[in-house]
């Protein structure tokens, strides 16, 4: 039954989107860390890509394939497109619209990497793709500097449900 | 009452996590001293930075020819190695990425590119593990401390990528002129984006 709910949610979605280009928020990184600091019970899952990175670009169907599996849990993919913002019309737009990504995207606009990188996780060396996985509500994170399968990524998530 | 105490949780979390991370942390933190290398250069002599016995010390940047970030700071790289060669410390590039993945890193692309100093390849990419370097571009200030090479400054050349026109910090120059003038370097460690680097496929 939940397969089945899913299957027409995914399919409806799938429906509506040629209609319904999607939106990109060019944001700051106070922005972005506003909303990763909401003391919610939705676990996020972020993922850091730029359209110029290869791993990105190839591991993207596995975030889309997890945004759909968990669409009726307390699951967010959002991810956050490292792109200049400059490029945003000529590169991010149609990049989204041909590979018809549904999940959310937003655009980090800040020049200076050494000024959030560490914000995000000390960790962080600065290659991307990264992802972060944080449920605040029960102040559990998870960070991944490296390319995730849909299945190292359902195992990661699966310890935040 | 409980938001302080979340932020408070993730913040020792994240102390927590970076005091875990630091004794396992792999490659050069500043200060660590840096092995030499012998490593193959694009006009097919090999090259050791213990061959340069006038550098002060060096300017190690991994980079590669296909990296959008690599290529956007290509001329920033040669401009530092005009800038800093004669003061002692000239520009050593390597490209760690494995030609099998990215064709367009191969040997003969590389020799393609005519730089001022060294391009060399690290075929096994044994330098790169051994520096800890992740991403293409990414620079390591070495000094000459008696006869160790001792890393100085880690991380970013400046704070924008795009456009150089616009950049206001130079965290590598900063680095330097402070090291020129014999003083400690204030901000040793920056953070930049960067392509990953292409390792070999297991």
């Amino acid at each position: 039954m939940l397969k089945l709910k899913a299957f027409f949610f995914s399919g409806a979605v799938l429906l509506a989107a040629p209609s319904q280009a999607q939106h990109v928020a060019v944001i700051k990184f106070p922005e972005l860390q506003k909303r990763l600091a909401q003391p919610t019970d939705t676990t996020y899952v972020v993922n850091f890509w730029a359209t110029w990175c290869g791993p990105c670009v190839k591991e993207l169907p596995n975030f889309e394939q997890v945004r759909s599996a968990y669409a009726n849990q307390k699951v967010k993919v959002l991810l956050v497109s490292l792109d200049y913002a400059s490029q945003l019309d000529k590169k991010i737009k149609p990049f989204i619209k041909q590979r018809k990504l549904q999940s959310e995207v937003v655009l980090l606009n800040e020049p200076d990497p050494n000024t959030w990188l560490g914000k995000i996780d000390p960790k962080w060396t600065g290659s991307i793709p990264f992802t972060l996985i944080v449920n605040n509500q029960r102040r559990q994170h998870a960070t991944f500097e490296q390319e995730l399968s849909t299945a190292e990524l359902t195992a990661a998530l699966q310890k935040f449900l | 009452m409980k938001k302080p105490l979340a932020i408070l949780a993730f913040c020792c979390a994240l102390l927590l996590s970076s005091f875990i991370a630091r004794p396992t942390a792999d490659g050069y933190q500043v200060g660590d001293k840096a092995t030499d290398f012998k490593l193959k250069n694009v006009d097919g002599k090999l090259v050791s930075l213990a061959d340069n016995k006038a550098a002060k010390g060096y300017i190690v940047v991994f980079t590669c020819n296909t990296c959008p970030y690599a290529k956007a700071y290509e001329s920033r790289i040669v401009a530092l190695h005009h800038k800093y060669a004669p003061q002692g410390y000239p520009v050593v590039a390597i490209n760690p990425n494995d030609p099998a993945v990215v064709p367009g890193d191969s040997y003969a692309a590389m020799q393609t590119k005519k730089y001022a100093f060294p391009y060399l390849q690290d075929e096994s990419q044994q330098v790169a593990k051994a520096y800890g370097a992740t991403r293409t571009p990414q620079l390591y200030v070495l000094t000459r401390q008696g006869s160790d090479l001792i890393v100085s400054y880690t991380g970013a050349i400046d704070d924008n990528s795009e456009d150089a026109k616009l950049v206001k910090t130079k965290y590598a120059e900063n680095a330097l002129t402070e090291i020129l003038a014999g003083k400690p370097v204030s901000v040793s460690a920056t953070k930049a984006i960067g392509c990953t680097i292409k390792w070999k496929r297991a």
